[in-house]
């Protein structure tokens, strides 16, 4: 069956200070909300695939975002796993910005 | 009466027992820190590691050339343990603070330092990354952390032994010769995944064969010269190590979930600090992990409000931990409690 798919008002944009993170919690579900240094907005679900710890304090450089208890790395643009302990990539979601809000499509 | 133990490994039954207690990858205490500031103290900087990598190279060649020229004489002795105490110090604290990427912001800078830090301890790599991650997500979890450094009641005999790595180091070298014939130990399939089976197993046997070549280099001239400089300083040199490792946790708390109650952080001079790369700031380092080493004195700064009173000194710490080790071997249940600052937030004890 198809998921069906809604976009959800997840923060202001300016809530998120450039190349850095904040948590969205929607539900029972939650969320990592990126902004990069250039203005783009991405988002990616808010665990980190090896253990269940919140990326939203981690630390962003640049395209990567790093988890705050293993240093485990991601690319929260494509949610690649990138460096050791992580071995699962991570899940994205779409991202829009409207009237200076960020929606996220989950 | 025998005082009885509980089972340390996490091939038994204290390991389900702690996630049934909600031990396990539980949520920590963290202290209260500004996200801006904690974002300016995490920043990564390739100058300091380089720098201090400079240095460390060139002052095991400097030292290992003294070493070198005093062998046969008695001067060896001081000048092999200079040499060796380094080498194991410096290694240890490089292996650690590369294994969790911190040290460069560059990061084939941190992996090549890892491998290379990795195999003057003589530490298997890729094992060691997952039992240093398992570690840092169960803090002294009794059935959960593999790096649990000394039981309750103590072990004096492995604590002696250590003196000259005979445990751990036997130990890892089991386990090399284990990913030589292509398994992992049972412990180690505890924590590390399949999927890094067959990188722990082929780096292996590249250090067997390096290994091989200073033993046979030894044999053919005759002497042990080769292997003091590569492989034995493990053996030899790893008290400064083995002082600041058991200074880290022991005579705290098992089983709970605020760092303040099982970390350790020591004041020790800077000579020390830089052996061991400010990992003497423990409690800041196990609870931001993502603070660099060259950061950690301003975040000590920045969270002193909420923490006990660091030992003044590494003797100190020592005396501590002794203490309470002997106490312990009577007393299992007996740890070091200390009084938090009036600012600090009450600790936190967990399920």
């Amino acid at each position: 069956m198809q998921e069906l798919l809604q976009w959800v008002e997840a923060c202001e944009a300016d809530a998120i200070d450039e190349e850095d993170v904040i948590r969205f919690d929607h539900g029972d579900r939650t969320f990592a909300i990126y902004r990069t240094a250039k203005g783009s907005y991405y988002a990616t679900d808010g665990y980190c695939t090896h253990e269940k710890f919140h990326l939203s304090e981690g630390l962003v450089m640049g395209t990567i975002i790093e988890c705050p208890k293993h240093n485990g790395r991601f690319d929260y643009t494509t949610g690649a796993a990138k460096r050791t302990p992580v071995c699962v990539d991570l899940r994205t979601y779409p991202v829009k910005l409207e009237h200076n809000k960020v929606f996220i499509q989950i | 009466m025998a005082v009885k133990m509980r089972d340390y490994s996490l091939t038994g039954p204290e390991n389900k027992l702690a996630q049934e207690k909600g031990l396990a990858t539980a949520d920590w205490y963290i202290s209260p820190i500004p996200r801006q500031r904690l974002k300016e103290l995490m920043k990564r900087k390739d100058g300091p590691a380089i720098r201090d990598t400079i240095i460390m190279f060139a002052w095991l060649i400097g030292t290992g050339m003294l070493a070198y020229y005093a062998w046969g004489t008695w001067w060896a002795i001081p000048a092999f343990a200079i040499y060796g105490i380094s080498y194991a110090s410096m290694a240890d604290s490089r292996w650690h603070e590369c294994g969790h990427g911190t040290a460069f912001k560059t990061p084939w800078m941190n992996d090549v330092l890892y491998q290379i830090a990795s195999f003057m301890d003589l530490r298997p790599p890729t094992p060691w990354r997952w039992s240093h991650a398992r570690h840092h997500t169960d803090t002294y979890i009794v059935g959960r952390d593999p790096e649990i450094a000394m039981t309750r009641p103590p072990v004096w005999r492995i604590i002696f032994g250590e003196i000259i790595h005979i445990y751990g180091g036997t130990r890892d070298l089991k386990s090399v010769i284990t990913h030589c014939f292509g398994r992992l130990t049972a412990a180690e399939k505890d924590y590390v995944p399949v999927s890094e089976f067959r990188k722990a197993v082929w780096i292996s046997r590249i250090w067997a064969l390096i290994l091989l070549g200073f033993i046979t280099w030894s044999i053919l001239i005759g002497s042990i010269l080769p292997l003091m400089f590569v492989g034995l300083p493990t053996f030899y040199g790893p008290i400064l190590l083995l002082l600041v490792g058991l200074a880290q946790h022991l005579g705290l708390r098992e089983d709970v979930l605020d760092h303040r109650l099982n970390t350790r952080t020591i004041y020790i001079n800077p000579f020390f600090r830089f052996l061991y790369w400010n990992m003497n700031y423990h409690i800041e380092h196990h609870m931001f992990p993502m603070v660099p080493y060259h950061a950690l004195p301003a975040l000590h700064e920045e969270l002193k409000f909420d923490y006990p009173a660091p030992s003044p000194s590494l003797w100190a710490a020592l005396k501590e931990v002794i203490a309470a080790l002997m106490k312990q071997k009577n007393d299992p249940s007996y740890v070091v409690d200390r009084p938090l600052p009036a600012t600090a937030n009450p600790y936190y004890y967990g399920a």
